[in-house]
């Protein structure tokens, strides 16, 4: 019994001893195998006297249980190691930049005149559009901007050999949707427009929107609560607007709006005014019922103040490290 | 226009501070541009009288001056200039001064000598742009006061941007009235009073066409001083109004013009030759201008001719030949009124910038041609005396502007501007602005001035209120609105859609000129030159763009050329597809991209981008559709893109776009490192999009099938899976090509292709057999269509 008992306390140690399960089954097979010395000492349990073997058997089991019990607690304990070492070796740097493509951006002037579309669309105005290929009917007289005009000097127009021409605004939409449509009528035109103009603040293309509501009852108490209310969503604060006086040849009463920048100073942002009935009767529109007001900004001019871009020409160099800034992601 | 506060201060009462005058003529729509401070810079700067001077002890070309500034003792001052004289009075600048160009004025020593200040040429002090010595100042200007009092400077000359409408306002006249009406402040006109002539010398006038000129007037004034020198005080209105003196006539019609708006001109009366006559040039006469340039004449031209021929082209510059010059003794003064039609255009097409020109072609008050002649005979006879004539005009009344009164009704004005107007303040309004007023009972009837071209209806009069009362005043109010409700379409996907999905796909948008480079055009879009423009404003920019791509490849240039590495650009927009004389004009969605496959990073090979990654970004937008199946991709040559990487973009057969690889000889011409790939598809066709129709779910299982067809390497991808699916008939549900093989395993120029079918019934569980027969029929196809062998 006494050698059962040493078996045992060497087994023990053995367990204790082996450092990864490979050892451990090793200790396994030396003690349990088929060859194992314990298995040994029951195979010769047929050579005990019979009244010693039950007693012998007893111990035997015993041992061998103790053992199966030190071996699978080793084994949890080795298992749990090799999974802790596993998982250790497999552990990523979460800071590492991700694999795959960075989202790019919109261009600042279309991210502007989807801002406005959205504003006015809320306001039930529709989104309309037209050629940019003109012809002098609706690019001019219609709009009451007849040949000789002084006003024609203030539009300095692209024309082709057609006599055709690239529209300077885009009020021709006005009359090309009030032709198409009469009134009541609401809507908004964005869109490319060129001048044959290039310098420091000027470039011969560059993106307008107009706007026109024409209705029963339209005022100009309309028009100043519509363009306050647009100017405050677009810039998104308080904002001191000032009409002042001016003259577009297809709206009378005409204004010009200039917004106090932060630093105090008057910014000229949108001409509007009060449709010309001339305009309306163009269009077969009977100015004694209807009247309307039409509004026309410069979207890079909006978007130069909304982000602070201090070079127009800025819009059209595409240099990614301008564009960037305007990326939903920094790259 | 440029107007002096100083002058406008002389015709009426107005607020001390320029800023503020400015504000108030910008609230009336005149709009002040700048405004110039001309004492700005000169504090410090005093009347000086040099008492004494003697040579500088240690410099020959210095000299010691004693100066009197009215204080108790005369200041010692070193000076360099050749022009002092002991009893002159100058400019001096005293310790503390800093000159306009920026020199501080300090006590110091020069050579060893005490200066207590400096004295000042009109250049150091920019009153001239060149200076002879000293400026010497009048003798009366009183010892010790600011020179900017003394000189009268403490004026501020403001430039006010003109609308076109607002003609009457080209003259300080014009300009006080409204600024008068908008300050409820009394105008004080100057009198006009006529001057009694004291000769019976005149020219004869003669209206050969009435339309474009229907009313001449003039005098003829003989012996003037030709020594003669234009005060200083007018002097220095025109040059604050920015017109330079040259001699005492021209300046004083100057004058007029800038008072009131008239226009004159006068002649050298010994050399003109008969009576004058404002007719319609003849086709190849000439005429020498007054700049010395010699014009050739035709028909839409109005001259004014004596019996010799042309002295000049009406309204907008006289001739030489009977100029006015520093000998010239006997004047004849004209004033005229010309029709707005017959000036428009003409100086700009002769390549002219006149003050005259400007006001004609705007049109001029056509009742104040004799009032200018008289004012204008008035300043002269201060000036150069002489003797005048009796004024004269020839006039076709009923060729002049008529005056029709206005009707303005009281309803439409408040209707107009969503508020009432008191009626006393309305007819107060329009007697300010110098028009006759009837009041009735629904409203006004109004009579604009001669000089106001732009009241012709009623709501011109709604404006004039509106702007003398006040935009300012008239309140907001939210305007109703009938609910109509917008559109949610699902027939067409939005634009905005197509762009964030290229967003997200790591482009960014460019914005690029709608014209371009007629080469690159050409070169790009594979056809003839774009539309051209008649009025380019460069060579580069010449023509109308047939392709988006050239933009799009100069934007990948330049950001090249800032050391970018990776670019993906995109672009919405029309191209001009040229029809002769006329362009089409298609939108489209185009993008370009260059460099590596992925941004540069740790977990991914750093590969260049090639036709597979265009065509992802290409089938990510034909999915938008929501009907994928109906795109297809086809081998075919494009002059732009590189052979062999090229495609045509179909939806149901029709071509709707192209995407490729540069081609090689592009890629060298812009100098590209690498060669970049594109796309560009017609928007309207690619988002098309239907309304999906339901169709019921399989409660039945799938099987999959994979077949291995063996075809030549010529037989494109996209064909061979039209086959199967043409084959498969209806149970196919799915195919996936997911693999390609070549190698030992099949003989060389073949490929084998390795497909995935997913078949499906809706009403019942396939059997084997039914499998079977499908996979007989498509490996049938394949052997018939592609001589295709099945790799088992």
């Amino acid at each position: 019994m006494q050698e059962l008992e040493q078996l045992l306390s060497r087994a023990q140690a053995a367990i204790d001893g082996a450092a990864d399960l490979a050892a451990l089954d090793a200790v396994r097979v030396q003690y349990l195998g088929k060859k194992g010395e314990l298995t040994a000492r029951l195979k010769q349990l047929g050579s005990l006297p019979p009244e010693q073997r039950p007693a012998a058997g007893q111990a035997i089991n015993r041992a061998k249980q103790t053992l199966q019990a030190a071996l699978q607690a080793r084994r949890s304990e080795l298992e749990e190691q090799a999974l802790a070492q596993a998982l250790a070796a497999g552990a990523v740097d979460v800071t590492l930049p991700p694999r795959g493509e960075q989202p790019g951006g919109l261009h600042p002037v279309t991210r502007t005149l989807e801002r406005i579309e959205a504003i006015f669309r809320a306001a039930g105005f529709a989104v309309h559009a037209g050629p940019e290929i003109e012809d002098d009917f609706h690019n001019f007289t219609a709009l009451n901007i007849p040949e000789n005009h002084p006003a024609r000097a203030m539009h300095d127009t692209f024309y082709f050999g057609s006599g055709k021409l690239l529209r300077t605004h885009t009020s021709p939409v006005q009359i090309r949707s009030m032709l198409a449509q009469g009134a009541p009528i609401r809507l908004i035109a964005p869109g490319r427009v060129y001048r044959c103009d290039s310098d420091q603040t000027h470039t011969p293309m560059f993106h307008q929107v107009e706007g026109l509501v024409v209705d029963r009852g339209i005022s100009f108490a309309n028009l100043k609560s519509a363009l306050h209310q647009f100017t405050e969503r677009f810039f998104e604060r308080p904002v001191e607007l000032r009409f002042r006086p001016s003259y577009f040849p297809f709206t009378e009463p005409s204004a010009e709006v200039d917004v106090r920048s932060e630093s105090g100073r008057w910014l000229e942002i949108l001409g509007c005014g009060m449709v010309h009935p001339k305009v309306l009767e163009n269009v077969g529109i009977d100015p004694e019922e209807f009247t309307g007001y039409a509004f026309g900004m410069g979207a890079e001019r909006l978007a130069m103040l909304r982000y602070g871009v201090d070079d127009l020409r800025l819009f059209f160099d595409n240099d990614l490290q301008f564009l960037q800034q305007f990326s939903r992601v920094q790259p | 226009m440029k107007v002096s506060i100083d002058w406008l201060r002389e015709w009426l009462d107005l607020p001390a501070d320029p800023e503020e005058v400015a504000e108030r003529l910008t609230s009336l729509g005149l709009e002040v541009d700048s405004i110039e401070r001309l004492g700005e810079g000169l504090e410090h700067i005093v009347v000086g009288e040099v008492r004494e001077v003697s040579r500088h002890p240690d410099a020959d070309r210095l000299s010691l001056c004693r100066v009197d500034v009215g204080g108790a003792e005369l200041l010692n001052i070193v000076c360099g200039a050749a022009n002092l004289r002991a009893g002159g009075r100058y400019p001096v600048a005293l310790p503390g001064a800093v000159l306009p160009g920026g020199l501080k004025i300090e006590r110091s020593k020069i050579r060893g000598e005490t200066s207590d200040g400096m004295l000042c040429s009109a250049f150091e002090l920019q009153l001239a742009e060149t200076a002879d010595g000293i400026m010497e100042l009048p003798p009366d200007l009183p010892l010790g006061e600011p020179i900017a009092r003394a000189l009268r400077l403490d004026d501020a000359v403001l430039d006010i941007d003109l609308t076109p409408n607002r003609a009457d306002c080209f003259c300080v006249a014009g300009i006080a009235r409204d600024l008068a009406a908008g300050l409820r402040s009394d105008l004080r006109l100057p009198r006009v009073v006529p001057v009694l002539p004291v000769s019976e010398v005149c020219v004869e006038l003669r209206l050969d066409d009435p339309a474009a000129c229907p009313r001449f007037a003039g005098r003829v004034i003989t012996e003037l001083n030709p020594a003669a020198e234009t005060p200083e005080w007018m002097q220095s209105r025109l040059l604050r109004a920015g017109v330079r003196p040259i001699h005492p006539v021209v300046d004083v019609t100057n004058y007029v013009m800038l008072e009131f708006g008239q226009p004159m001109h006068a002649y050298d009366l010994d050399r003109l030759t008969g009576g004058l006559s404002a007719r319609r040039a003849r086709d190849g006469e000439r005429c020498e201008l007054l700049d010395g340039r010699e014009v050739e004449l035709d028909e839409s031209l109005l001259i004014i001719a004596d019996e010799a021929g042309p002295v000049g082209l009406a309204g907008i510059m006289g001739g030489a030949r009977t100029a006015v010059q520093d000998s010239s003794r006997n004047i004849f003064l004209e004033a005229a009124f010309f029709s707005p039609a017959v000036i428009a255009g003409r100086a700009r097409r002769l390549g002219l910038h006149t003050d005259a020109a400007t006001r004609f072609e705007r049109g001029v008050d056509p009742e104040h041609q004799l009032r200018a002649i008289e004012r204008a005979t008035a300043l002269l006879q201060e000036i150069t005396g002489g003797r005048p004539g009796p004024a004269t005009e020839v006039v076709v009344a009923e060729q002049l502007p008529q005056r029709r009164p206005v009707r303005l009704r009281r309803e439409r004005l408040a209707r107009l501007l969503g508020t009432a107007v008191p009626d006393d303040a309305v007819a107060d309004i329009f007697e300010r602005l110098d028009m006759q007023v009837a009041s009735d009972a629904d409203g006004w009837r109004v009579t604009p001035p001669p000089a106001r071209f732009d009241i012709e209806r009623e709501e011109d009069l709604v404006e004039e209120v509106a702007r003398i009362h006040g935009y300012d005043r008239i309140p907001e109010t939210p305007g109703e609105m009938p609910a109509l409700l917008g559109a949610a379409s699902e027939h067409a996907v939005p634009l905005a859609r197509a762009r964030l999905t290229l967003v997200e796909r790591g482009y960014h948008e460019a914005v690029t000129w709608s014209f371009t480079d007629p080469d690159l055009d050409a070169r790009f879009s594979g056809g003839g030159p774009g539309l051209p423009l008649a009025n380019p404003i460069s060579g580069a920019l010449s023509v109308m763009r047939q392709s988006l791509w050239p933009g799009l490849a100069l934007a990948v240039q330049h950001n090249v050329k800032r050391q970018q590495e990776r670019v993906r650009l995109f672009e919405t927009g029309l191209r001009f597809q040229r029809r002769g004389d006329e362009a089409e004009e298609i939108p489209v969605i185009a993008g370009i991209v260059f460099g590596s496959r992925w941004p540069e990073q740790w977990a991914l090979p750093d590969e260049p981008v090639d036709f597979f990654d265009i065509k992802g970004d290409v089938l990510a937008l034909t999915a938008l559709s929501g009907a994928s199946e109906q795109f297809a991709c086809e081998a075919a040559e494009h002059p732009a893109l590189r052979p062999g990487r090229a495609a045509r973009l179909c939806r149901e057969g029709e071509p709707i776009g192209w995407l490729g690889e540069l081609h090689p000889e592009l890629v060298a011409r812009l100098e590209l490192p690498s060669a970049p790939l594109l796309f560009e598809i017609e928007t309207a066709p690619l988002l098309a999009s239907a309304v999906p129709a339901f169709r019921s779910l399989s409660r039945f299982p799938a099987v999959r099938r994979d077949l291995s067809p063996v075809v030549a390497e010529t037989v494109p991808a996209g064909e061979l899976l039209a086959a199967v699916r043409h084959a498969a008939g209806p149970l196919l549900r799915e195919l996936r090509l997911f693999d390609i093989y070549r190698g030992d395993k099949v003989e060389t120029g073949s490929k084998s292709v390795s497909l995935g079918l997913i078949l499906q019934d809706t009403s019942r569980t396939l059997t084997d057999a039914d499998v079977d027969e499908v996979m007989q029929a498509v490996a049938e196809q394949l052997r018939r269509d592609f001589n295709a062998t099945i790799r088992e």
